[in-house]
């Protein structure tokens, strides 16, 4: 059910997503230690295209790479095949793009 | 059947049916030493049920054509000694997991073999008879490399073994990937390209988990997960040289 090219997707994403995880988790227990509040985090982050592309591109690696990975345990467990399965796949992708792009963008744009 | 006072008898289930279903069937064979599990097979269809039907052939681990089920693990049955694998007196024989059944013990083979043709597990030939034979470096690593998956005997013990065959069907399963690499390291294959395209569709080796079931299985100790695993590496080569 995994073709070259959605197992290179998969990978690539997980190779981008390996970086972003520990830099979100260090910022997250950095930010944290002298009690830095909700706003005083956004004021960082609100109008900072640095952080804007940084987590855009964290959602979009993780949403290629969930939806990749549900849709083999989806075929392999459930027995979806074709259509539905791509429809599950790609429902997946948006419905995380989705959420997260709304996120990032409460975060980061002023 | 008259048992014997004297006699130890291992209590045998084997598998009885077809395509359709069937159930396991209880049978008391005479414990020998030096008893393998295609022996206590023979016994039953010697000496108890003419009808029941296996497969075997060359009884020294040559043809792999005895491969089953027993107390669940699929083994080639022709060198499997009862002792090392009976649970107390008890064995359970089966027909091989992930194929279809023809009858009792003996499966389909067709999907397997199927598969290595899919997955370009045949020659293609560099040169003519006209051309001089190639020389082959015994010691090159390439070569190494296709040396480690040529005892493959075709007995699907991997292929009933794989977690990934149960779960995705269209996958082309450990003994015809491992025979895609083989011919891939062998200087005398011509289509490189087409044994790496054949193993990279839909059921090709990037499905594999790399749970090792066919590693740890093969009775003559391959490691088709290596195999598979150097597969992805070259056709993730493949795919980045394309890409630029």
């Amino acid at each position: 059910m995994l073709d070259l090219r959605l197992y290179m997707m998969q990978r690539l994403s997980a190779m981008f997503m390996a970086p972003f995880v520990l830099v979100h988790i260090a910022v997250m227990v950095y930010a944290i230690q002298g009690g830095l509040s909700t706003e005083e985090i956004l004021g960082r982050t609100q109008g900072s295209v640095f952080w804007f592309l940084f987590y855009a591109t964290f959602v979009i690696a993780v949403s290629v790479h969930s939806a990749i990975g549900l849709r083999v345990i989806a075929h392999e467990m459930l027995k979806l095949n074709g259509l539905t399965l791509s429809v599950l796949t790609w429902g997946i992708c948006l419905v995380l793009l989705f959420t997260g792009g709304r996120a990032v963008t409460a975060v980061t744009l002023l | 059947m008259t048992l014997l006072e004297d006699t130890k008898y291992l209590e045998v289930e084997i598998w009885r049916g077809d395509a359709a279903g069937g159930e396991f069937q209880s049978f008391q064979v005479p414990a020998y030493e030096s008893q393998t599990i295609l022996d206590v097979v023979s016994w039953v269809q010697q000496n108890t049920d003419p009808g029941l039907t296996y497969r075997y052939a060359c009884r020294v681990g040559m043809c792999g054509s005895c491969a089953m089920m027993v107390n669940g693990t699929p083994r080639w049955t022709c060198r499997t000694h009862v002792k090392k694998v009976a649970d107390g007196d008890r064995l359970r024989v089966a027909p091989l997991r992930n194929l279809p059944i023809i009858k009792d013990l003996a499966t389909d083979m067709d999907p397997f073999f199927d598969k290595w043709v899919a997955a370009e597990g045949k020659h293609h030939p560099s040169k003519s008879r006209e051309d001089q034979i190639e020389q082959i470096d015994p010691e090159n690593s390439a070569r190494v490399e296709a040396n480690s998956g040529i005892e493959c005997i075709n007995c699907s013990v991997c292929y009933a073994a794989c977690d990934t065959v149960a779960g995705n069907p269209d996958y082309l399963g450990p003994a015809a990937l491992q025979r895609a690499w083989t011919l891939y390291n062998d200087a005398r294959d011509a289509k490189k390209q087409v044994i790496l395209d054949a193993v990279s569709g839909t059921g090709g080796c990037h499905n594999c988990h790399s749970q090792g079931s066919c590693t740890v299985h093969c009775p003559n100790e391959l490691n088709p997960m290596k195999a598979i695993a150097g597969l992805k590496r070259e056709t993730a080569i493949s795919f980045l040289r394309k890409a630029r």
